[in-house]
């Protein structure tokens, strides 16, 4: 049998659903209005005011935020509350201005963990579990996330946080823990590790996963559901929506919930902003109706992807989203991490390097990998083989601290690197998502 | 008394020495001496050429870098111990051998090593003090 965290909320009929946004998006928008300076100058600039919205059905009229606004507001621009009633801050792992702090008051932290917790639950979770947070914890959301989840729920919660493979599998074993939140190719990896381990998935008690902060496919999924045993289950959010919850998956195992009594979907086409119907492939835009402290509208995702209100077979009534298919801009997301090519750039003109460099993105046994291929100069050459790989551990380590991941770097021979029209293609990515 | 030797960075893939082999064949650069060395991804060919300066501007018009090292060029005895003769002179005067490669002359019964040293002036004095023969560039057409 289906459970459900808030069976009212979660299987509400569609007219309810939409009374809850109608209320919720108007009193947000005179929220922001009357506390955002940034976004009330948006609204102005279309000859907006807060009576231009009077329901969903006006949403369209907003102007978008994207994250080059959420730049010009660092840190506090998009404020909407005395700083005195925020509790807490997450952040995005960029690290080249691209950094986005998020505010919560306890309301907000309330609501995330709700969401949170209806995804536990929709993967089978109950106060019996035991549940093991292998994400990180820290600025990023997806510890804290799914920590207050199953709180919520009333699991026996495992804070372990991510790496320190060993431990993970001892703990898993020890405290007989039943799920497993993390990104999809740390759970990969933890399947790798107790498969060399000589540990079969009978052996371990876990039965589902919760899995997201990363594309992954439904090969993936297949391949860690097998390895590990369990049921795994794809989540969704960003930090500046909350972070993990804003989609979640239930058993039908076919795309994502919204929790659609919080955030409103909209599918736009990514060049003129006009919103798509149902069924249309374009940008994933959302409304944060409900929190207070950083209530983004009309947050563009950047993330492409399909959104379907057919009837799904567990009983939810909210709209569902496919796993995004892809990004309108040039971010890729590696092992968890956001990456974006113009940071390898500065790492590598830092150094010295030519801007003559291509980033290839693989995948092996489930787990991205980074490499990056700077081209041989003149300058730069030496005879000293000592000199050259010096060379390279200094680029390796430039791009760790900038990153937070290790890549390869290779030295290859000079235009080797393709060009089109001149240009370099910066960015392969061999991952079939 | 220092001969210059050429050291060309190749990628280590299938293809890419051959690549630069072509280059020489194709002028008809006869090679004196030639070494290899490699990590995963690359490596670095260093080889020994009458005419450098030749070389180097075809090496670089087909899209090679390169650079020029000064090395030195000994006439080692071509007799059991002789190479161990000459590193007893080196190691006696603190001297570090980077790298070295060996190679024959077409003529009498003489082997050479080429040897790579970060003072080069030092190691120099070092062996002429002790009579052992260093080519010069010129030589090298001779041998």
């Amino acid at each position: 049998m289906e459970r459900y965290y808030q069976p009212d909320i979660e299987t509400a009929p569609r007219e309810q659903i939409t009374a809850w946004q109608n209320e919720r998006l108007t009193r947000q928008v005179r929220h922001v209005w009357e506390h955002v300076p940034y976004y009330r100058r948006l609204m102005e600039e279309k000859g907006l005011t807060p009576d231009d919205v009077q329901s969903v059905e006006d949403l369209h009229k907003l102007p978008f935020i994207s994250k080059h606004d959420l730049r010009e507001c660092y840190p506090y621009g998009m404020l909407a509350v005395p700083l005195k009633d925020c509790v807490r801050i997450h952040s995005t792992s960029g690290t080249t201005g691209k950094r986005v702090i998020a505010y919560y008051t306890q309301h907000d932290i309330d609501l995330w963990d709700d969401c949170c917790a209806r995804a536990i639950t929709a993967a089978g979770g109950t106060d019996e579990d035991v549940v093991q947070v292998a994400y990180g914890y820290g600025l990023f959301t997806g510890g804290a996330g799914l920590n207050g989840g199953s709180h919520k729920v009333g699991c026996l919660t495992v804070p372990i946080s991510s790496g320190n493979t060993e431990r993970q599998i001892m703990f898993m074993q020890d405290l007989k823990a039943t799920i497993l939140c993390c990104t999809p190719s740390y759970a990969a990896y933890l399947g790798e590790s107790m498969k060399e381990m000589g540990l079969t998935p009978d052996q371990i008690p876990l039965k589902a996963g919760i899995f997201g902060a990363e594309a992954w496919s439904e090969e993936m999924r297949q391949s860690i559901q097998e390895t590990l045993g369990i049921k795994a289950y794809d989540i969704y959010g960003l930090t500046e929506t909350s972070g993990p919850g804003v989609a979640f998956e239930c058993s039908a195992q076919n795309g994502m919930h919204i929790n659609e009594d919080h955030f409103i979907a909209e599918i736009i086409d990514p060049d003129t902003g006009e919103v798509l119907p149902d069924g249309q492939e374009g940008e994933l835009v959302f409304t944060a109706i409900d929190k207070e402290a950083f209530p983004l509208l009309r947050y563009r995702t950047r993330d492409i992807c399909v959104l379907s209100h057919e009837p799904c077979p567990c009983g939810r009534t909210h709209v569902k989203m496919c796993k995004p298919r892809g990004r309108t801009d040039d971010m890729l997301i590696i092992r968890g991490v956001n990456v974006f090519p113009s940071q390898i750039e500065t790492v590598l003109l830092n150094q010295g390097y030519p801007a003559n460099y291509q980033i290839i993105v693989g995948r092996v046994n489930n787990t991205d990998t980074l490499e990056v291929q700077v081209e041989m100069t003149a300058e730069m050459f030496t005879d000293s083989m000592a000199e050259i790989t010096d060379r390279q551990r200094r680029l390796v380590e430039g791009l760790r601290s900038m990153l937070g991941l290790t890549a390869k770097v290779s030295l290859v021979a000079p235009k080797s690197i393709a060009r089109s029209e001149g240009k370099a293609k910066r960015v392969i990515d061999n991952r079939k998502l | 008394m220092t001969v210059k030797q050429i050291s060309v960075f190749l990628e280590n893939k299938p293809g890419y020495l051959f690549s630069m082999t072509k280059v020489l064949a194709e002028h008809k650069i006869d090679m004196r001496a030639f070494s290899l060395a490699e990590t995963s991804d690359f490596g670095i060919a260093r080889i020994i050429v009458d005419d450098v300066l030749t070389t180097a501007a075809v090496l670089r018009e087909a899209g090679f870098v390169s650079s020029l090292t000064p090395v030195l060029a000994v006439s080692v005895p071509d007799v059991p111990g002789g190479l161990n003769q000459v590193l007893e002179l080196l190691a006696a005067d603190d001297i570090n051998v980077e790298y070295m490669y060996a190679f024959l002359g077409a003529k009498h019964g003489s082997a050479y090593m080429v040897f790579r040293v970060a003072d080069v002036a030092r190691a120099r004095a070092s062996l002429t003090a002790s009579g052992i023969r260093l080519l010069c560039q010129d030589e090298l057409s001779e041998l």
